[in-house]
This record gives structure tokens, sequence and C-alpha cells, in this order.
């Protein structure tokens, strides 16, 4: 008995790029600030939802189950379930897609789904040595034993690691993300000036899209208890070309790599939600849907080249839909890496990977590069690790709106060798 | 937030000892013994829904005693059934009208011969205290050996903003058992401290939960608990020489709050201390002539009087509001401040304003207030999550109730309703915080005027609780209702009175402040005019209250009420008008007469030679406001002069002291009150004319 399920409505916050030290935000604090208006603005009250599910990577040991700490926070109500999903970048994916196939089967009718990341808060983590030491003095007992235990300290047990490079590090290959995305430029022949360019070109469009007040309605201006005011993403730079980012140097394998911190995504703060909804939730509090969730796909991959998640998920998608690359008209794959979005991009035009991988007759084409990422993408956004999955699909279904388009695939590569696509439609 | 669960299971939490019977041999009592041979004692008075110790509960309470100590159990709980809190103090009815010191002495004699019985049993006692335990209820619990706080309790002793002191026993075992400087203060001030504080004082023995009130009581009443003694410092400074070192430094800090001509009980608590802090049983018999002396004194029955209009005004209010969620338009100084504290009592509240940075200061404001006022982090969260900035108006569709403050021009206010009306919910109320445009002139443009209100705050929100309820003849009757509910609910105070110019409090005070501009012009110095003002027992002067307000809303007030008032009003300096062009306008500004840093006026003590106060500038400055709370009386702009009186304590601070400017024509004498304003009327002008009204006022 599956349902259609309709997008009603969205927001995020601004995307705030991580500087020094932790940002004015947790995630909760992220998932608050847009929740709010975008629940004030619904004809609806924020206890009609029969669920929350929210995506978050970086949970704080403040907010154990972000989603549900939100959701009270947001009145939502002591009713209300919540619960939080994790699948490294896609988790704010995941998010949409289990409301999707909650709605879709009969389970629920309205479900918020989300996601937030405050990689700023992203903890130093002591090494285990320390915390041996720790949990030794602490269960010494008595004046002598508890000095005996505080001596065995040695410098190394209070290294501090830091947090957020052991998580952007795959366990089972070694290789960190941005080492994947060389990998992937490499098998596909992608070149330092072609990502640069792809790079400014990301930040270029963010910036008309921002002048020219596209992401109204989408972004809702943050504000932090010392009385300072965000109004739009910050990570943009209008002022690159592909001339002044090809002045940096490789920030992943030096010397020779092409990955910078110029043509990687951001290391950002955001949070962003999207209500989801039954033909007959629909119906009953008089909605207007902006898209309807037709399909979704996820793949799985050898994790060093985790680069071409989208490949690997979007293809069997459009297949069972009867649809080819070129009938997809507005894409939002997700800008992990320039060189891992244009080595999507070649795969798809390779002959041999289309036919030995993907099963096709040849290549499935070329993909027309205004038809993607629109108005940027994480490059010059940031991408906010559980959030993005999320930011993708609600800007997918606003930039279609705009546009007039009707058909549209929002996908992104998943560090541990996944993918996550969904194929919209507008209605 | 609602538990459905807490709710349904809501009379289990209160821990009040073995299932009493029906049928109890007591009015305001129930005693029953546990399996531990314990007796507990629940305190529930009768057609109350608070605990408060008037003369038959006395009466009662005595009685119960004696039958305690027949029946000699092995110990003694005493703690309230109501959910409201312990005790809250005696029963200020008794006090009103007192005039008869000897009488007054007389019973509390015998009040404090209950008091002294409890003390005296030969059992162990112990007070446990959820709540509220305040004034004479923090006296009983005093009485007993050890104290249970609930971690909800509050304590204080808020006798002194009655103009009395502790009356109970308060003053000598209070100051026993806690360091003098911290005991005496609490007095002195009336504030209120919590649990925690309390215990850290040694006030209680114990901070617990509900569920932890039987083991807690166990373990004091046998000993097992460490009972909370007075310290070597508290023992130290109850000694002679070192009581009257600090009673010197106590009067020099009452001193800056409050003179001892207009506020005596502060300074008798402290003569009382001073001269029978080391001993308990002379300080109590002393206690009891200081405490009847105060109570028949005109400040303590004028601040009783204050107390029942404050409640009366309250009740006003009525009860069942239905407002959840606010929306406010405009975040100014005003619109933000408003925001904040209707977030901060609880209710959910969009804030409004085109820009983003307006808003941003308002949420740093909130910040600030409620990390002052709101202890816990979680509810200082929690309350700014509820203050939601709406830049795009998102929060009128479901808006119970809207306030409009926005700049104060008529075209502006009307074209924000214009927007406003076709999304509004059928039921909400639209408000306005206009001080000075008539509803009548709002109304013109509204489909629906009906529904149209003033709500009026003062500046500041947090601590002026008057707010002014506006209606125009073409209100619905349960819009107001429902506006005056909505007052009661955010713990403000409501005055119901017609639109008219100025209102009440704006047309009371203007005079109050032009007057002192005529009196500069005189040449007079801004600082003995603010110095007359303050003599009087104003909080602050008219010329700090103008650079308070803002030169320019002055002017544009005083302009507004000239026009209708004539010369009923004082002129305004043209230099006024230059110093306002000049942009020198106040405390927001950092200049006006005074110059401000940091919220506070930079002023020069008085020259100890030179020109006094006089009672003619007193009266000039004063007695228009009396002139004025008539003249709206008359017009049937108010129609009850106790709330008159209440609005103008509550919403300008007027000498509290004095009862209100109508309480003061009353006792000074309105003969005399219009025969002053017919000298000054000859000698200055026809804006000191005495109002008809003053004809038929009693």
């Amino acid at each position: 008995m599956a349902r259609p399920v309709f997008i009603v409505d969205g927001s995020r916050t601004p995307f705030l790029k991580a500087r020094s030290g932790p940002g004015p935000f947790t995630p909760v604090d992220l998932a608050v600030q847009c929740g709010r208006p975008l629940l004030a603005r619904q004809p609806f009250s924020p206890a009609d939802f029969d669920q929350v599910i929210l995506g978050c990577v970086n949970v704080i040991a403040d907010e154990m189950n972000p989603a549900r700490v939100a959701a009270l926070r947001l009145g939502m109500g002591e009713d209300m379930v919540a619960f939080t999903v994790q699948i490294n970048c896609g988790s704010g994916m995941q998010s949409i897609d289990t409301a999707y196939r909650y709605i879709r089967e009969g389970h629920a009718d309205m479900i918020l789904a989300g996601g937030t990341e405050a990689l700023s808060h992203a903890p130093l983590v002591w090494p285990n040595s320390g915390v041996r030491w720790f949990a030794g003095l602490a269960t010494a007992k008595g004046m002598a034993a508890k000095l005996a235990a505080a001596f065995k300290l040695r410098p190394r047990d209070l290294k501090p690691i830091i947090g957020l490079e052991r998580g952007l590090t795959d366990p089972i290959t070694e290789l960190n993300m941005g080492q994947t995305a060389e990998v992937v430029g490499h098998l596909f022949g992608i070149t330092r000036a072609q990502s640069d360019a792809y790079a400014a070109e990301s930040h270029r469009r963010l910036a008309h899209a921002q002048g020219a007040g596209f992401l109204k309605g989408e972004v809702e201006t943050a504000f932090s208890r010392d009385g300072k005011f965000f109004d739009h993403d910050d990570g943009v730079r209008p002022d690159s070309t592909a001339e002044s980012l090809a002045k940096l140097r490789p920030v992943f394998e030096r010397p020779w790599g092409q990955v910078t911190a110029g043509n990687s995504s951001q290391i950002t703060d955001g949070a962003s939600w999207v209500i989801l909804a039954s033909d007959a939730a629909v119906a009953k509090h008089k909605l207007t849907p902006k898209a309807a969730i037709v399909d979704s796909n996820w793949a799985a991959l050898d994790p060093s080249i985790m680069g071409l998640g989208p490949v690997m998920s979007v293809t069997p998608l459009l297949q069972r839909n009867d649809l080819t690359v070129k009938d997809v008209e507005t894409w939002e794959l997700n800008e992990a890496f320039a060189t891992q979005v244009l080595g999507c991009l070649a795969a798809w035009n390779d002959d041999k990977f289309c036919r030995d991988i993907l099963g096709l007759d040849g290549a499935a084409g070329e993909i027309d590069r205004e038809r993607l990422n629109v108005d940027g993408g994480a490059i010059s956004l940031g991408h906010p690790v559980g959030t993005s999955g999320n930011r993708i699909v609600l800007h997918l279904v606003n930039a279609m709106k705009r546009l007039g388009t009707r058909r549209g695939v929002a996908t992104e590569c998943i560090g541990g060798g996944l993918g996550g696509a969904m194929l919209i439609e507008a209605v | 937030m609602d538990s459905r669960i807490m709710t349904a299971l809501g009379d289990r939490v209160l821990t009040l000892g073995p299932q009493a019977a029906a049928d109890s041999p007591y009015k305001h009592f129930k005693l029953t013994r546990d399996a531990d041979g314990v007796a507990w004692l629940l305190f529930d008075r009768a057609d109350s829904s608070a605990n408060t110790l008037s003369s038959d509960v006395m009466e009662e309470f005595d009685a119960v005693l004696a039958a305690i100590e027949t029946e000699r159990p092995a110990g003694l709980v005493i703690r309230s059934a109501k959910p409201s809190g312990f005790i809250a103090g005696a029963d200020v009815n008794e006090f009103r009208g007192a005039s008869d010191g000897e009488m007054v002495e007389t019973r509390i004699r015998a009040a404090h011969a209950v008091v002294d019985h409890l003390e005296a049993l030969k059992l162990p006692t112990v007070a446990v205290i959820h709540g509220f335990c305040l004034g004479g209820g923090l006296e009983v619990a005093l009485a007993c050996q050890s104290r249970i706080a609930i971690d909800n309790a509050r304590f204080g002793f808020p006798e002194v903003m009655l103009g009395l002191h502790p009356g109970l026993g308060g003053t000598a075992r209070f100051t026993a058992l806690v360091n003098p400087t911290q005991s005496m203060a609490l007095m002195l001030t009336g504030r209120t401290i919590d649990a925690r504080r309390a215990k850290a004082l040694g006030l209680v023995e114990a901070v617990t939960q509900e569920r932890h009130v039987r083991g807690a009581v166990k373990d004091v009443l046998f000993g097992r608990l460490k009972r909370a003694r007075p310290g070597l410092l508290t023992r130290a400074a109850n000694l002679g020489p070192v009581r009257g070192l600090l009673a010197k430094r106590m009067r020099a800090e009452a001193a800056k709050a409050a003179s001892r001509e207009h506020y005596p009980a502060p300074y008798a608590l402290i003569d009382l201390w001073e001269a029978h802090g080391g001993s308990k049983a002379a300080m109590l018999k002393a206690e009891q002539a200081s405490f009847a002396k105060l109570m028949v004194t005109p400040t303590a029955q004028n601040l009783i009087r204050v107390f029942f209009l404050r409640e009366q005004m309250k009740k006003a209010a009525g009860s069942g509001n239905t407002v959840k969620h606010v929306h406010v338009i405009g975040a100014g100084a005003m619109g933000g401040d408003i925001a904040a504290w209707v977030a901060g009592q609880g209710l959910r509240v969009s804030l409004a304003d085109m820009k983003a940075e307006p808003i941003a200061r308002a949420v740093k404001r909130a910040a600030e207030l409620y990390g002052k006022i709101i202890r816990k982090p979680t509810e200082v969260r929690d309350a700014l999550d509820r203050l939601i900035p709406d830049m795009d108006g998102e929060g009128v569709r479901n808006a119970d109730l809207i306030i409009e403050a926005v700049p104060e021009k008529l075209e502006l206010k009307q074209k924000v309703y214009a927007g406003l009306e076709p999304r509004m919910k059928p039921g909400a109320i639209l408000a306005t915080n206009t001080s000075s445009i008539p509803l009548q002139d709002l109304r013109t443009t509204l489909a629906r005027p009906e529904r149209l209100v003033g709500l009026h705050f003062f500046n500041p929100v947090s601590r002026l609780q008057l707010v002014e309820v506006v209606s125009h003849d073409g209100n619905d009757a349960q819009v107001l209702k429902e506006a005056l509910a909505f007052v009661g609910a955010i713990d403000r105070l409501p005055l119901s009175v017609k639109s008219s110019p100025g209102f009440l409090v704006n047309r009371a005070l203007t005079p109050y402040m032009l007057e002192a501009m005529v009196m500069l012009d005189e040449k007079i110095d801004q600082l003995l005019i603010d110095a007359a003002a303050e003599q009087f027992g104003m909080p602050m002067g008219p010329i700090e209250l103008a650079d308070q307000v803002g030169l320019d809303i002055c002017l544009d007030v005083g302009d507004m009420l000239r026009s209708k008032f004539g010369d009923l009003l004082p002129p305004t300096p043209a230099w006024l008008r230059d110093k306002v062009a000049k942009g020198e306008l106040g405390r927001k500004t950092g200049k006006g007469f005074y110059t401000w840093k940091d919220g506070k006026a930079e002023k020069a003590p008085l020259p100890e030679t030179g020109p006094r106060v006089t009672d003619q500038m007193i009266d000039r400055l004063v007695l228009p406001m009396s002139n004025v709370c008539v003249a709206a009386l008359r017009e049937g702009i108010v129609d009850d002069p106790d709330t008159v009186d209440g609005a103008m304590i509550f919403g300008t601070g007027y000498a509290p002291f004095r009862g209100g400017p109508l309480n003061y024509a009353r006792t000074r004498g309105v003969e005399n009150i219009v025969s002053t304003l017919r000298a000054l009327t000859e000698r200055f002008g026809e804006r000191f004319a005495p109002d008809p009204g003053w004809d038929n006022f009693k």
C-alpha cells in the first residue's frame, strides 16, 4: 500500500564556517534556530507531527539523542517520538529516506526530518592511555594509593587527539576523505586546473544566489545569546578565481596532490529540516506541497573511492524508473571535493566504467553543468556532515520550483564507501 | 512542559505522613501518628489556597501543641498540606487599620506565646518546608529544632516591605542561628533566598525532594543528621562591641535606600539588634514593643494599604488566561523588553522587526535579564527558546494576542494593522503599546475595531509592574476581559483606563517633569529640584526621570497633552526643543540634563551651603499629580481611586509609604490641598487650578 509522499516545506540555518574554537550554537541549538520559524509558518500545530527524525554525526554528550532534545525544545510536546540517525555524511538524507518509507507504508502521516552538525564543537579526545590513567586515579583509595596512581602519568597520556581528524579518516583503508578524492581524480584523469575552476564556479554561483535572493525562505537568520545574528552562509568567497585557487598547496597529499583547502568542502556548522507529509495530511491541513519523493536508493562501494557513491546510487535509481542521466533536469550532487564531483561526471561519461561496473550499454553521457549545483554547493557553502544530505534535498526542491523543472535528483558520496540518492518530482 | 502523567498522579507527590482521619477535631490542622511514633502535624488553613497565620489559626495551633504535649510522641513533623507552599506569613488583613499600639502589643504577645510554646516542646521537632516560607511562616520554622527544605523552597522576611520587621521572634531566632551580616541583610531588604542558599547559611539541615522526606525526617529526628549549629563567626558577630560596629555599617547601607523619616522599620530593626542582640529573652520582648510601635506608623499603614492595592489589582486581572502565543511587532527598547518579559513568564513569543539588528539586541537583553531573574541555566535556555525571532512575521497567524510596538506615528501603525488584520486568528486580540495616539484614531481603518485595545507597558518592564489596559467605546467586553487575564498571567498589574490623552500615568507624570523645566528657567539648580522630589519620597527626581524617559519623548508627550489640555500643562521651554534638536536626549544618548555613564546619571552632591529645598518646590512638583488623578476620576477615565493610587505606585514608584497621590491628598486634607493649589495658581498660573473633582473627592 505505497502512498505518495510530499515535501511540504523546509528551512535551514545559514552555514557557518568553523573558525577558532566552538561556534555559538550546539547541534540542537542549530536545529532549534531553523526549526522555530519553520514550524511557526505552518497552518498546523508542532504537536501534529507523528515523529521527528534527525541526522547527526557528532552528537555531544549534553545532547544525547538530539532528535528528542530538539523536538522538546521546539515545543512539539511530551508525546513526540524522536530518534537520531547516523550514516556518516548521509545522515541528513537518511532521516528523509526513513521518514519517506514510514509514510509510504502508512505508519505515519507527517514527519519532521532533518540534519544537524556543529563541527566546531568536535571534541578533543583523550588518548586511551590518558583515560586509563584518570580512571586509575579516581578509583584509588587512600592518600598513598592516589599519589602512586598520580605518579604513573606520562606526557603522551595527555596529548589530545583531534576528534575531527580521526572522524574524517576511514578506519578500513586508513585514507582520509581528501585522499579518497585524490584516488578518484587519478582514475578519471581529473586535473588540478579543472578542480580549481569548478571550485571557483561554486563560489560564484553561491554569491549570485545570495545576491539575487534565491535563498530567501530557505535560510532562516540565526540569533545568538550575545546579540549577534547570522543571516547568510559565511564560507562564500565571491572573489575566488581559478587563478587565486591555483596558488594554494595541496592539503592532504603533498607535494603533488590536487586536492587543496580551496577546492574541498569547508568544515562548517549548520542544520536543516524538511517536512514530509502523506496525501491524507496534505488534505487534512490544506497544505501546498512543493514536490513529491518518487524513489530513493543507497549503494555501497570500496571505501577508498567513496567519492563515486553518487554514481553507484543514482544509476540503479534512474534505471528502475526508466530514466537516463539526460532526463534529470536539476541535480544536487554534494561537493565533498571538486575532484570528486568531476570524477563522478567523468565516470558517467566513461564507456568502460559504465559497461563493466554500471551494467549500461555504454557511457551514460555528459551532465550539463548548467543543471548541476545551480546555486553553489559544499565547496562554497560548507559541509556540516550530518546536515548536507538534508540541505541538498531541500535546495533541490526549492531550485526546481524556481526554475520550473519537473524532475530532479539529490545525491551524495558518504565516507566509508556509500552513496545515497533521491528522485524528486515537481507537483 | 505539560506532563499528563505527573498531572494525573499529582496528589501523590507531597509526602504528608499517614492518612489522616476524615473528621479532624481541628479546623485548620490535621494530626496523625506514624508507625515510628512520630506525630505529623499538617497545617491546612480552611477556606484558603495559602497558609497564613491569623489569630484564630494561632489559637488553634496552641491547642494542638497542648494536645501533642500530652500525647508525648517520639517526635513531631510540621508541614503544610497545601501544594502552594509552607506558610506565607501572618494574615495581613489583621494589620489593617491598626491604630492602638498597646492593643497591637497585647495581641503580638499572645502570638509570641504560641511560638514559644512550640520551641519549648520537650521532643525533637522538624519543619518540612516546600514552596514559600515567609515572614511568620519562617518564624514558626525557626522555632522548630530542625528544618528540612524541599528544593523548591524559598525563604524570606518581607515584613520590611510593609513598614515592619519580623514580629514573631524572627529577629532574635534568625540572628542567633544565621550570621547576622547575612540574616540582618535579609530582614532589612526583604529579599528571598532559595533552598540551596538556605542550606549554605545554616538555616536548614538538609535540602531534598518529596520522595526522600520520610527518610530525611527520620534521620533528623533521631539524631542521625548533623544539626546546623551557629558557627563561631555567628556567635562572635552577636557580641556587644561587634554589634555596634556592624550596626553602624547597616545604618549607612539603609540610608542609601531610604531615609529614617520615611521608612522607620529598617532602622528600628537595626536598633533592636544592636541593643539586645546578645540576649534572646530581652530581644524577644523588645521585638514585641518595636513591632507594635511600627505597626501604627503612617508608613506601615500606607505600605499595608499598598499590599492590598496590589492584591486588588491582581484580582482585577482575573484568571483564565487563554493567550498562549504572543506576537510582538517592533523590536525596539519597549517591544524587545515586552517580548522578553512575556517569554520569561512561560508564553511563546514571536518578535518581529524589519531588521535583524534590533531583534539581535533584544535577544541579548533578554539573555541578560533571564540570567539575573531565572537562576537555572536550563530554564534560561527554555525562556530563550520561547523568544522566537520572526523577520517574516509568520507568528501572526497563530498568535492569540498581537502587541504592536512600532514608532509613534499614526499612519505607520495603521499600515501595520492593515497588513495584520487579514492574517489574524478570529479570536485574536490586537493591542497597541502606544503612549500618545488615541485609540479612537487608530481604530478608524480597522475592519474589526472591537478587538483593538491598548496595553501600555512601563520602562523597565521587569521592574514596573503596571500595565495600562486602555479601552475605547467600541470594545467587545470579552476582549477586555481576556486582555486583563493576560496581564495577570504575565505577573503584571492592570489598570483599566479609557482611551484619552496620556491615559493616566503619562498625564500625571508630564506636569511633574515639565514643572521641573519651568523651575530650571527660574534658575533653580537641577540638583535641588530633584532633591525636592526625593525628599518627598519619589524614587527619582523629575529632571533625572526626564533624562531616563528621553527628552524627545517628554517633548512629544508634552506637546500632545498641551494640544488637548492647553494651559493646564506647564509651557515647554524653547531651549528644551533645542536640546532635543542637538541630540541631547538623556540617558539613551549619554547626555541630557545630566551626563550618563553605564546607565547611571552623574549627580554631584548638593553643596552644604546655598538654597535649600522648600515646601513650595515640593508642592509645585507633587500636587499636580494628585490634581490629574482627581481629574481622571471625575472624567470617568478611571473608576476607582484605590486603583489609581496603585497604578501611580506600580507605574512610577510614587512614594509608596505615602500610599499614593490620592491617599496623600486625603491624609494632608482636601481643603489644604485645594487652598495650596489656589495659592500656586495665583502665583504661577492656570496649570495649578484645582480640578472641579476635588469638590466631590473624599
